[in-house]
């Protein structure tokens, strides 16, 4: 994907000359190895920066939330995807961007880069579903992936085994919150981990606080998440909190037919009523 | 100062020697990486580790700590009354500790050990604990230790400095409670204090990393505080606790009540100005509601207002924990060299 960078920067670079937009955000290179840092470019001059390569890992829909200027935003398959969650919540108008597409090949994992990141592996959206400019040609989407071999292992599983999964699981969770914060869908200006009128819950390490907070917050993804995978390259410890998201995307894909993301023009299911919604899991 | 060598294979045996006078903390594999635990009985610290993800601070500053309980029910004749929470302050000791991570505590001592106050909870866990250092012969590539007051083989807040020399090491007692510890562990023969300065010398060498900061005392407070720069470096950070968490000098912590039914504990725990809650107000109004304030908050902290308060250098040791470990690439050696290369426009 390196080779993208000559078109990335040309585009960039029109944009700001002609004054299409006020800034472009992308990544340039980080300091420590298999690291890039998002980035906001004002000058033209300055597009030189720009990089684009496998590890471009976080989400940059997440830095567009509320701002005002005009900008235009480096997308791959989930980027655009999170900027339609972005477009249908208000949060950012699709009049003030321009969305240079990246058709993605996939990120690596951060700690292994011979193979790629986990939801890449499995991603069916690599090219992006909303664009205004390519840096590249559409590639071609991957086909035949299971996506949720991983889910379905963890609901064969006995309780008291997916209990022992989950702690497991949560080990080592600090609540630096690094997830939350790396994901456009977090965007509540204060989250409930915070509340203290009333207090949801404790804010102390308490495995029952910690487990909490990823049950709640993956439930505030539900019909939301794209899977882009930026929570889990952002915990520093590794944790793979995707598990909680990926089986609310399964639930949402089998019981309303929902894909997070692909649309602007079709409200998501969880904040739409139709008579005929499917309600057998209310108890 | 007494040196005393101890081959590895006594190693084990002075370890299980010193469990019956000693709670034992020390690095071991937990899922994957090393991190700082209270061994258990059949545990010994993995000598043979880099450094561990989250500093040592937590064997004096847990992340979540009880300070006080008190009951609520008015039945009870002492209800809303704090008691002190039941402690263990018996002896403690760390094995294997690096250096930067000891010098971080003496610079975080310097902030619970003051003439007006000392922080009850942190003093008497640093008091209970026997530091003992191994010297880093390897260090990590984003280790800037010696551009930060500190090194490899940093003797500063350890009781004990070890230097790992094959077959066995080479023990250098520190203090008293040192040498107490090593006679606990019956290692007594007498060691070569020749070892450790060719050892140093060739430590320091492999740390390439150098961070300038030497013009930071200088510089006026508000003209850095003022550098046009700060949006612009704080732009990727998405103000998690990463950094504040992984790094051994930060001291924050946040005090709240917890309750179950009428009985509740006064907890405090680790803290960062990273977040917005930091310094929420009661009335609503937040003097640092945006990033780039409390991401300014956290470097002038550490590189200038600690500096010109303690006159002591940085409150950072080098250890690279944020570097490594910031999701968004928010590199400290770039800023710290941004700052101290500042000038402000006359
Ligand atoms: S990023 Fe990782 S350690 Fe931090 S709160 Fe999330 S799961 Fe926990
Ligand atoms: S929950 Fe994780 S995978 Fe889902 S959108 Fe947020 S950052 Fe991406
Ligand atoms: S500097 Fe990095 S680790 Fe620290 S708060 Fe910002 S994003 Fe998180
Ligand atoms: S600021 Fe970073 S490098 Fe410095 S002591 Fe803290 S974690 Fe280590
Ligand atoms: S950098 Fe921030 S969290 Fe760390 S000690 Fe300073 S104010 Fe506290």
């Amino acid at each position: 994907m390196e080779s993208y960078i000559g078109k990335i920067k040309e585009i960039s670079e029109r944009l700001l000359n002609d004054g299409t937009v006020e800034c472009v955000v992308g990544f340039r290179k980080g300091t420590v190895a298999l690291t890039n840092e998002p980035c906001m470019i004002t000058k033209a001059s300055d597009v030189q920066d720009l990089v684009w390569d496998e590890n471009c890992r976080l989400n940059l829909a997440n830095y567009l939330t509320g701002r005002k200027e005009k900008i235009a935003v480096i997308a791959k398959g989930c980027d655009s995807r999170n900027i339609v969650n972005h477009i249908i919540e208000n949060k950012i108008s699709r009049e003030q961007l321009v969305i240079i597409g990246v058709p993605c090949k996939g990120m690596v994992d951060k700690n292994n880069p011979e193979v790629l990141q986990a939801n890449c592996a499995t991603c069916l959206h690599r090219n992006p579903v909303i664009y205004d400019e390519l840096c590249a040609d559409l590639v071609e989407e991957q086909k035949e992936v299971d996506r949720y071999e991983d889910v379905r292992k963890i609901e064969a599983m006995e309780t008291q085994d997916k209990w022992a999964f989950f702690e497991d699981l949560l080990t080592g969770c600090t609540r630096c919150y690094a997830c939350k914060n790396a994901c456009p869908l977090c965007y509540c200006p204060t989250c409930f981990v915070d509340e203290s009128q009333p207090q949801w819950i404790g804010k102390g390490t308490d495995p029952i606080d910690i487990r909490t907070y990823h049950f709640l917050r993956a439930y505030h993804c539900a019909g939301r998440c794209t899977d882009c995978g930026a929570c889990e390259a952002a915990c520093p410890q590794n944790i793979k909190m995707r598990h909680f998201t990926k089986k609310l995307e399964k639930d949402c894909n089998e019981l309303y037919g929902w894909e997070a993301g692909l649309t602007v023009d079709q409200r998501p299911p969880l904040d739409s009523f139709k008579v005929d919604d499917p309600d057998k899991f209310i108890m | 100062m007494k040196v005393i060598k101890i081959d590895k294979n006594i190693w084990a045996g002075g370890i299980d020697s010193l469990r019956s006078g000693y709670r034992l903390f020390g690095p071991v594999m937990q899922g994957d990486a090393h991190e700082y635990k209270e061994l258990t009985s059949d545990e010994t610290p993995d000598m043979a580790y880099t450094n561990t993800r989250l500093s040592p601070k937590s064997v004096v500053f847990p992340q979540s700590e009880p300070m006080f309980t008190y009951s609520l029910d008015e039945n009870n004749p002492e209800h809303h009354i704090l008691k002190d929470a039941p402690k263990d302050y018996s002896p403690r000791a760390v094995i294997g500790m690096r250096p930067c991570d000891a010098k971080a505590l003496s610079l975080v001592r310097m902030n619970f050990d003051t003439e007006e106050y000392r922080d009850p909870f942190w003093m008497n866990s640093y008091d209970a604990t026997t530091f003992v250092g191994l010297a880093c012969d390897s260090p990590c590539e984003t280790c800037f230790c010696t551009s930060a007051g500190c090194g490899p083989y940093h003797e500063e807040g350890f009781d004990v400095l070890l230097s790992d020399c094959g077959d066995a090491y080479e023990a250098k007692a520190l203090t008293e409670k040192g040498e107490k510890l090593l006679a606990a562990a019956g290692w007594t023969a007498e060691g070569d204090a020749s070892v450790f300065e060719p050892k140093k010398a060739e430590a320091e060498a492999k740390i390439v990393c150098k961070v300038e900061s030497s013009n930071l005392r200088g510089k006026n407070s508000l003209d850095l505080y003022d550098a046009p720069f700060w949006k612009e470096l704080s732009f990727a950070c998405i103000n998690c606790g990463t950094c504040t968490y992984a790094c051994p000098t930060c001291w924050c912590f946040d005090i709240q009540d917890e309750n179950k039914g009428t009985e509740g504990v006064r907890m405090r725990n680790w803290d960062s100005c990273m977040t917005s809650l930091f310094t929420l107000h009661g009335s609503g109004h937040n003097p640092r509601d945006q990033k780039h304030q409390r991401f300014r908050q956290r470097f002038m902290h550490k590189l200038k207002y600690f500096v010109d308060k303690y006159d002591k250098g940085l409150m950072c040791v080098g250890c690279g924990r944020c570097v490594q470990q910031c999701p968004a690439n928010i590199d400290i050696r770039t800023i710290c060299n941004k700052m101290n290369g500042y000038e402000a426009a006359s």
